[in-house]
């Protein structure tokens, strides 16, 4: 299939102030549906969608070279959301990249609905079916062999959680991607510090991520992953680094932009109540 | 009488896949036991090392078909067990062809000990929706049946096992095909169903029962999952008794199956020869065989069960 028909990002980023509060305005109406998917559905996992919304919409909006009408493009971009439970927040993205429709969205975590309660690839722009953690990043590593045996020069993405790194395949996957010096895979982890049961220091204190990640031989960057010019420069810098591979650090907040959820291990796996939508919603303007 | 072990039938089998850009090798440093190192010698590009690291060679594996190749990873069958989750979860479940060997399945792994000799890879992996399970006996028919692997678009399962043992498919490699069992021997009083090392023992009980008059059918259900049931069906109409035999728990593998298949299509007396909820130990493989109660004459008192349990009915 031609190059061209791999897709393309959302947005042109070359006119970068109108970008960047573009991009917001994106990351604001995908808040808005997490919330109605799980308040809807009255299950689901709104904290982690929050915290990894903004890294996503910039993802989609300036890098992924994918496109609702070909979804299934063998050179298009991949993007592995490891982190299957917060589908909420790929979903609203899809659905503003023309991959899903609202009628989809208000299906979600419901019986023939497209949105599984995890991502799923039966679900039009997901490239994985993830749910169980750890897994992510081993595909990815797949999907990047695989590129470079077709000689393509389409990328993998892979988003995880940092209570995900506690999966010892993980670190499996992260030493082989640096022995097969793949280039084309990227990682990125949302640092919310929160995980099911807890904070993360609690359940397992991870020390320093970022040297672990070094010294498994991945190309590290550390950013605020709620400040859309600081993500679109880090996915920027990430897209350069072609020897070996690399990983954004994005520090984040879990359940960013709903003052009630920030930062609760509540909100990890709890939707909010109608009334509580009442009140999120207003926040968001 | 050649023999011949079927973790080298699965090595031919990816030589001879070779001239299929598309099929990739994946390891877990132990290439040199399952045989996947004879592609690696000549394809070394598309033969991908993980290391000691099955968890992550499974999901690669699914990442690569997930981008249209056709990936055969391998490393002992007990450690297949190991990326148990990987398998379901991330091959099966999305519904990639990964296929998976497992070599040094079974007691007959002999000296490496219990640690070693997988009893309830079969079980487990027959458990899998969509998932092919394979457990051929020879080297010809792991050959031929991985062959016919690449064209299948399920996952799979393949257990071989470590040593060399007679030849049973020389010459007759037409009648194999994935999902159909094989009748080596007809007759009528008993059906001797065998998978892996037990099915040249199923034939060596079948001739010991002939000199005392009982006749009895043998055939190799190498296929687990699909399994034949036409075949199930067509053997318990003909013989009325039925001896599974299997270097295997006597949980879940071809005596679970066959028991799960002939309880619904037409119910006859089973016995099943096989792992009795123990694990093995170090040893020559003969004499641990014996100890086990893996052996032709454990299938000929079987068979005796079976078919007195067949007559007093």
């Amino acid at each position: 299939m031609p190059e061209q028909d791999s897709g393309a990002p959302l947005l042109s980023i070359d006119s970068a102030p109108y970008a960047l509060s573009q991009l917001e305005a994106f990351a604001r109406k995908c808040r808005v549906d997490i919330l109605r998917m799980t308040t809807r559905a009255q299950s689901g996992h709104p904290g982690g969608s929050l915290s990894a919304i903004d890294l996503l919409v910039a993802l989609y909006g300036t890098q992924l070279r994918v496109s609702p009408a070909a979804p299934n493009n063998p050179h298009r971009d991949r993007f592995i959301l490891s982190k299957g439970h917060a589908s909420p927040s790929v979903y609203a993205v899809l659905a503003q990249a023309g991959f899903l429709s609202e009628d989809d969205l208000d299906r979600f975590r419901t019986l023939g609905g497209v949105c599984q309660g995890h991502v799923d690839v039966r679900c039009p722009g997901v490239d994985f079916s993830g749910g169980s953690l750890g897994m992510g990043l081993s595909f990815g590593v797949g999907c990047a062999l695989a590129a470079r045996l077709d000689g393509n020069d389409r990328t993998v993405t892979v988003m995880m959680g940092d209570g995900e790194l506690q999966e010892g395949q993980l670190w499996e996957a992260a030493m082989s991607a640096s022995h097969h010096k793949l280039g084309n895979l990227k990682g990125i982890v949302d640092l919310n510090g929160i995980q099911n049961d807890d904070f993360c220091y609690q359940q397992m204190d991870m020390g320093d991520i970022a040297s672990k990640w070094s010294a498994f031989g991945w190309a590290t960057r550390s950013l605020d992953g709620h400040n859309m010019e600081e993500i679109v420069e880090g996915l920027a810098w990430q897209h350069e680094q072609q020897n070996g591979p690399s990983v954004l650090l994005a520090n984040t907040i879990k359940g960013k932009g709903v003052s009630f959820m920030e930062n609760n291990p509540k909100y990890h796996g709890c939707a909010a109540t109608p009334e509580e939508l009442v009140v999120a919603l207003e926040a968001l303007g | 009488m050649s023999f011949g072990a079927s973790r080298d039938g699965y090595g031919e089998a990816l030589l001879e896949l070779s001239s299929n850009e598309k099929v990739v090798v994946l390891e877990a440093d132990l290439g040199k036991s399952t045989k996947s190192c004879w592609f690696r010698a000549k394809y070394p590009e598309r033969t991908f090392s993980f290391g000691i690291a099955e968890q992550n060679m499974v999901l690669a594996a699914a990442g690569l078909a997930s981008s249209g190749y056709i990936p055969f990873a391998s490393t002992f069958s007990i450690f297949c067990e190991r990326a148990f989750e990987q398998m379901r979860n991330g091959v099966a479940r999305p519904g990639y062809a990964v296929h998976l060997c497992g070599s040094h399945g079974g007691i007959h792994t002999g000296e490496d000990g219990s640690s070693a000799q997988a009893i309830e890879d079969l079980s487990v992996f027959r458990s899998i929706p969509k998932l092919t399970v394979l457990h051929p006996c020879d080297d010809i028919s792991a050959r031929i049946l991985t062959c016919q692997l690449a064209e299948s678009r399920h996952p799979s399962y393949t257990r071989t096992a470590r040593n060399k043992v007679p030849r049973l498919y020389e010459g007759k490699e037409s009648v194999l095909r994935i999902g159909k069992g094989v009748t080596l021997r007809q007759g009528r009083d008993v059906a001797i169903l065998a998978v892996g090392v037990m099915v040249h023992r199923a034939l060596d009980a079948a001739q010991q029962l002939s000199k005392e008059g009982i006749e009895a059918t043998v055939a190799d259900f190498h296929t687990l999952k699909p399994l034949d049931e036409d075949l199930v069906g067509e053997l318990a109409h003909r013989c009325g008794a039925f001896v599974t035999a299997e270097d295997h728990s006597l949980i879940g593998g071809l005596g679970g199956a066959v028991a799960e298949s002939l309880s619904q299509i037409h119910p006859v007396p089973l016995e099943r020869v096989g792992v009795k909820d123990r694990f093995g130990e170090s040893g020559k493989p003969e004499p641990l065989m014996d100890m086990m109660g893996l052996t032709a004459e454990d299938i000929v008192a079987a068979a005796k069960r079976a078919i007195t349990r067949k007559e007093t009915n």
